[in-house]
């Protein structure tokens, strides 16, 4: 049976499931007070059974077309030449080898490039979708060690890279900072996040440390990441008189044509931005500077433009995660309930973008104590603007946050996770609101059990042969995010059919998968008759691929836009129907109709009410409400993660040998599409722990493992087999019950692999990736 | 002077420098070849060359002249997916999807290995005849494709259902949701 | 990429006959070559393809004669070597993926060049390989991957191989053909040291051509071990290829070679001098691996490898000292 046959028979077995009772409309907010999602409730629909993908006919065919394979007409070859130091001057450029090598179309530098406002930054409005806010390529200026500083354009990739090796630069270089200790001899600045600094203090924290019996106090270093999703960056660009069309991959494509039409100077209208698939994302596929410069070499050229980042040419122009070092200390009573927690330090950013890695963002809200003191200092470097890499904040927060609780487990002699259940919070202990739904203590007894907890020794106990074995665990936590400025489009169709369209992305999450069932259900379709428009920034609404919100923002728009269809569908069905003088709150989809809740006999079907009003479609678009629900309410994602490792005791080897990650979610919408999401957060959690680090030379600000090479994640035979539980208990505060599933998993994950390390060897390694030089 | 790509002869390509996957993508536009790396770190550009495994990112197009090469448009017969392609779906062998053509090119490549009883890196007897296609095995033969997605262990539950046994291709929790699918 | 002339040999003396010019290389699987030319490390006119030579695998007075353009799957495959030196065979299918061993050739991979990465930085560091007399900068940057042993001011790069550390354990000799006719040579003596002159890695004339290899019969329990930051297709840290036969509670014979630590692969000619004929113990184990090591000159991130490569080579030892019994 292929996909779609599944998916016909599933949607058969669900409208029989259904029949009993209409779904009522959801309220469009959440707040105290209010109804929940009726979808939540709703136990024999699509949502919540495990279904296959449905673009995985395609993706397993190679037929799904990504951003570099969309062959234009009268295409060019873009090169890129990267600068070689951090900060000063272009004194000279000879192109003269490489324009005149064969097949060049142009070279572009910044003697010839087309004027160019500054970048948008990310987040300085709703739709900036730049890493930094420069202008690129407007002068001779180097801001980092790999900035763009030429760009050739060839009839083919051969041409146009062998050019490329011909361009000669000269440089006057300036002073430039590039260390982390001269970084902050030179003095710290506060960290701002989300539009808040990155500092809280309540009551006396280092007072309370100091009179506190038992404590714990120690510093954890993180260093730089990269997300290397597996498809490098690449866009195809294209200008029609004005307008400017880029075949992108894009995690924000609304965000991306906006920002990109502020560069050019031209409406927002005028840029179309599509991106139908994303090969990995991970906080990366935003805007840097290849697209602008694709965009620019295209409209010198008069010529479409593929311009597809080598891996290398990915560490050089598209930021990672920035490094941390994480001051954390506990004060605790002996009975371990914690009176003080403080988590201060320093992160690195550039003067070019506002994004200090937020690692005290997770402390906020883990755990109660009565007196805390928070604080993200920043110093400034000279490098590719650092962004978001897949949790930013709570993957190496939680690293620092939960290592340490392990570590005054060990000093208190209790069990780390009677430890955190005794310093449960009743509500969020820094922003006194409730939680909307925390299970996070049912998650770990689930976890322990279903991971054999109890068999757990005391450090450095359990030798298999060579092989030092331990077990750990940690909390992950990972905020709800609901960013504003959703909205959805339903066209619903004569035949019964639905269209839902959303300016929403498809890297590999299951966002089409999930939401068309989603919709099917909220409507009362078949899933066969509902597909979903995703990708392009035409559709409607401003919905990022981040935060692990997009569902969320995608259902909620949904939801608006439902009620739209509805009261439409009302005043079209008149007095002659069924379920004439009903208003919309009376009615719910079903049976490819309408119907009365609870006199589901009254019913129309779509198909009618339009025959019927003589309308072969009805289209409703509308924008989801403001995220409220967030004032209201403190709303993670949760998870225990539990770990078993082997440590060489000859050569410090680390095998992650056993994992399972106990989730608390929300209501899961895709069991199948979840657990991959779970698997492949924690997956990149253990990259994190063992052997991710990218490597930035002090001395001149460049990347020295810039390749998949020499950065290392983790292959086959580092992941071991992976079990993934959750508590499926769904939030009536949020669409459909749920939280984000996307970024959990990293979080938690790199002090579980931690704290088994230490359980195995009695070694404490507090500075990541644990690597055998430090075990030894 | 023609390479045979999917049972299609094809000719060389003029430049010299043009590798096989850039043959493939960029002047036969089957990219269904992924391009990760470019330099043979991370296996997206996995083909069969007369039958064997290769990244066709570092082989010249010109050496694979008078060979068979199969890509993953090469691998389904008429609309009917190879039995491994249905597999990868089913157990949810990947996300974003850019991986999967060289996962699957190579997992097809390491079958024909295994059952020819080439040992591996992990292999504990190198004079058995058969190989005991232990999960281990599996994921040291596979550890040259990456994933970024972290598919990993739906990948080696669908190899295994494929190739090995249905026993072999247990997922790791039997009664989970996942397996309802 | 560079442009280039392709062509393929259809022998060795056309091959040598080919590549006349300096500007000339062969290629082999191309899995190094191939990456540093895209790189522009490598700028060669002219490519002569000589994997069209000879890909046999011969049984010869007791030992084997491995035709140069025989690819590393084959040769771990085959069942003598499976059955006679395991050593070779771990080694191999320890290196790079299974798609680059099917790629690669014996030729090719004895040839291949460092994995450096200032080496590899074309345009923006400094690298006394690429650019002689330039700098090294990776003495005093990232190098923790680097060596240890036989280093000099002017380059501490390793030799990436595995396929090698196992052929200097087993005393291989290296077939040539050259502008001056053939001739053999040892592995352990094809590869410098890097000197005031690591641009030169191995004595080969311009033009000479490995055309095989050859392995002496081998009586002895062997295996490689290598030590790396991930579980697999991750070059080394430290390698070890051992061969040991017992006999009457002593060391009867006894071949060691290590990887990772040296700019060519390392055969532990000290170790193997404290170890022949003496006792069967960790202690004597380690007194041999302290030997080889005295000399070891740590840098900026690589000092762990010493004590790495000590406690390899006793425990790699110890494994077949406890086969023997």
């Amino acid at each position: 049976m292929n996909i779609l046959e599944q998916a016909g028979e599933a949607a058969k077995g669900a409208a029989q499931g259904v029949l009993k009772k209409a779904i009522e409309l959801a309220p469009d907010s959440w707040l105290p007070g209010g109804r929940p999602d009726p979808l939540i409730h709703h136990q024999h629909g699509h949502v919540g059974k495990p279904m296959s993908r449905i673009d995985g006919p395609l993706k397993v065919k190679g037929a799904a077309r990504f951003s570099a394979e969309f062959p234009l007409v009268g295409m060019t070859y873009a090169a890129v030449a990267f600068s070689t130091i951090a900060k000063g001057r272009i004194a000279t450029l000879d192109i003269k080898a490489a324009a005149e090598a064969p097949g060049v179309v142009l070279v572009m530098t910044h003697l010839n490039a087309p004027p160019m406002k500054p970048t948008p930054l990310f987040m300085t409005h709703s739709k900036a979708a730049g890493g930094d806010n420069l202008a690129v390529m407007q002068d001779d200026r180097i801001h980092w060690n790999g900035q763009p500083v030429a760009v050739v354009l060839a009839e083919t990739q051969e041409q146009a890279d062998h050019a490329k090796s011909l361009i000669r630069v000269e440089y006057e270089a300036e002073p430039a900072t590039t260390s982390l200790a001269a970084a902050k001899a030179q003095g710290t600045g506060p960290g701002q996040f989300m539009g808040e600094p990155l500092k809280l203090e309540i009551g006396d924290a280092e007072a309370r440390l100091v009179e506190a019996p038992h404590k714990i106090s120690a510093t954890y270093r993180t260093p730089r990441q990269n997300h290397n999703a597996i498809e490098p960056h690449a866009a195809m660009l294209v200008w029609n008189g004005e307008e400017l069309r880029v075949h992108d991959s894009s995690q924000g494509v609304a965000h991306t044509a906006w920002s990109l039409a502020k560069i050019f100077d031209i409406d927002e209208k005028q840029v179309n931005v599509t991106s139908p698939y994303v090969g990995g994302g991970f906080g990366s596929k935003c805007l840097w500077q290849h697209q602008v410069l694709g965009a620019a070499a295209a409209k010198l050229a008069a010529r479409p433009v593929r311009i597809a980042l080598s891996r290398e040419g990915v560490f050089r122009v598209v930021g990672g995660r920035s490094l941390t070092e994480q001051h954390v200390a506990i004060g605790a009573q002996p009975d371990g309930r914690f009176t003080s927690i403080i988590h201060t330090g320093v992160t690195v950013m550039t003067r070019h973008n506002a994004f200090p890695e937020p690692f005290i963002v997770a402390t906020r809200s883990g755990y109660a104590a009565d007196n805390f003191k928070l604080d993200v200092e920043v110093a400034y470097i000279d490098m590719v603007a650092n962004t978001f890499m897949r949790a930013p904040g709570e993957a190496v927060g939680t690293f620092g946050l939960e290592c340490a609780i392990d570590e005054l487990a060990e000093e208190l002699g209790m069990d780390p996770i009677e430890l955190r259940i005794r310093n449960e919070p009743e509500k969020d202990p820094t922003e006194g609101t409730p939680f909307s739904s925390r299970h996070i203590v049912e998650a770990y007894r689930a976890g322990a059990e279903r991971f054999g907890w109890s068999q757990r020794t005391a450090p450095g106990m359990r030798r298999e042969g060579e092989w030092l074995v331990g077990m750990g665990c940690a909390t992950g936590t990972y905020p709800y995010y609901r960013m504003p400025g959703g909205a959805a489009r339903i066209t619903l169709t004569r035949d019964g059919r639905a269209t839902v369209a959303v300016a929403a992305h498809e890297m590999g999450m299951g966002t089409a998968t999930v939401n068309m069932s989603i919709a099917a259900e909220r409507l009362g379709l078949p899933l066969d008759h509902v597909s979903i428009e995703y990708g392009d920034s035409t559709l409607p609404g401003v919905i990022l691929a981040g935060g692990s919100q997009q569902t969320a923002s995608i259902g909620a728009s949904v939801i608006a836009a439902q009620r739209v269809l509805v009261t439409e569908l009302l005043k079209l069905a008149g007095n002659d129907s069924p379920l004439a003088g009903l208003g919309a709150d009376q009615v719910g989809g079903y049976d490819a109709g309408l119907a009365k809740l609870d006199e589901p006999e009254r019913h129309e079907s779509y198909a009618s009410i339009l025959s019927r009003a003589g309308r072969d479609e009805v289209v409703a678009q509308a924008s989801a409400p403001p995220p409220l629900e967030l004032q209201h309410w403190s709303m993670h994602s949760y998870s225990a993660i539990f770990c078993e490792v082997r440590v060489n005791a000859v050569t410090g080897e680390t095998r992650v040998s056993r994992v399972l990650g106990s989730f608390d979610c929300g209501r899961i919408l895709n069991p199948k599409t979840a657990a991959s999401q779970f698997r492949g957060g924690i997956i990149m959690g253990l990259g994190l722990a063992l052997m991710e680090e990218t490597e930035f030379d002090e001395r001149n600000g460049r990347i020295m493992n810039a390749s998949l090479a020499d950065y290392h994640v983790p292959v086959h035979l580092d992941v071991p087999p992976i079990e993934v539980i959750w508590t499926d208990i769904p939030d009536p505060h949020t669409p459909m019950g749920a939280h984000g599933v996307g970024e959990i998993g990293i979080t938690g994950t790199g002090a579980a692999v931690a704290n088994a390390v230490y359980n195995a060897t009695g070694k404490r390694i507090r500075d990541l990736p644990l690597t055998l030089d430090k075990l030894m | 002077m023609s390479i045979i790509v999917n049972g299609s002869a094809t000719p060389l390509p003029p430049d010299p420098r043009v590798s096989l996957l850039d043959l493939l993508r960029e002047h036969l536009k089957l990219t269904g070849t992924k391009k990760g790396c470019n330099q043979g770190a991370c296996g997206a550009c996995t083909v069969l060359l007369d039958g064997e495994r290769v990244v066709s990112c570092l082989t010249l197009a010109v050496q694979a002249e008078g060979r068979a090469v199969t890509t993953v448009e090469g691998l389904a017969q008429s609309d009917k997916l190879h039995p491994l392609q249905q597999a990868f779906i089913d157990r949810d062998g990947f996300q974003c999807g850019y991986c999967t053509p060289g996962q699957i090119c190579s997992a097809i490549g390491m079958a024909a290995e295994l059952e020819r009883g080439v040992p591996s890196h992990v292999t504990g007897d190198l004079t058995a005849g058969t190989i005991a296609a232990s999960r281990e095995e599996l994921a040291e033969r596979m550890s040259g494709n990456l994933c970024r997605c972290g598919a990993h262990n739906g990948i080696i539950d669908a190899i295994a259902a494929t190739f090995i046994s249905k026993e072999a291709a247990q997922p790791y929790r039997p009664d989970g949701p996942e397996m309802a699918a | 990429m560079t442009p280039f002339q392709y062509s393929r040999a259809t022998s060795a003396a056309e091959a040598v006959q080919s590549a006349g010019l300096e500007a000339a290389k062969y290629l082999g699987g191309g899995t190094n070559l191939v990456d540093l030319m895209r790189e522009t490390i490598e700028r060669p006119a002219v490519l002569v393809d000589v994997t069209g030579l000879s890909a046999n695998i011969d049984e010869r007075e007791g030992g084997l004669l491995i035709g140069a353009a025989v690819r590393n799957t084959a040769l771990a495959e085959h069942r003598v070597v499976r059955e006679r030196y395991p050593v070779l065979a771990r080694a191999i299918l320890a290196g790079a993926s299974a798609q680059i061993r099917n790629m690669a050739t014996v030729g090719g991979n004895i040839l291949q060049r460092t994995r450096c990465a200032y080496f590899y930085d074309d345009e923006g560091s400094r690298c006394n390989k690429r650019t002689p007399g330039q700098g090294c900068d990776a003495l005093d940057g990232f190098n923790r991957m680097h060596a240890i042993l036989g280093t000099s001011p002017a380059c501490v790069a390793t030799h990436p191989s595995d396929m090698c550390v196992a052929l200097a354990a087993l005393d291989a000799t290296v077939h040539l053909e050259g502008r001056q006719g053939r001739r053999t040579l040892a592995l352990t003596d094809l590869h410098r040291l890097p000197g005031d002159h690591p641009e030169i890695e191995t004595v080969l004339e311009p033009g000479e051509l490995i055309t095989a290899v050859e392995l002496p019969p081998l009586t002895m329990a062997s295996t490689y071990r290598k030590v790396r930051d991930r579980a697999s297709y991750a070059f080394a840290l430290v390698s070890v290829a051992a061969a040991l036969r017992v006999e009457d509670g002593a060391v009867k014979a006894v071949r060691l070679a290590l990887g990772g630590v040296a700019h060519k692969p390392w055969r532990a000619w000290k170790a193997e001098a404290a170890l022949k004929d003496g006792p069967v113990t960790a202690e004597a184990f380690r007194a041999a691996a302290e030997a080889e090591l005295a000399d070891a000159a740590p840098l900026r991130d690589n000092a762990f490898k010493i004590e790495l490569a000590k406690r390899t080579m006793v425990s790699v030892l110890g494994e077949l000292a406890g086969e023997a019994a």
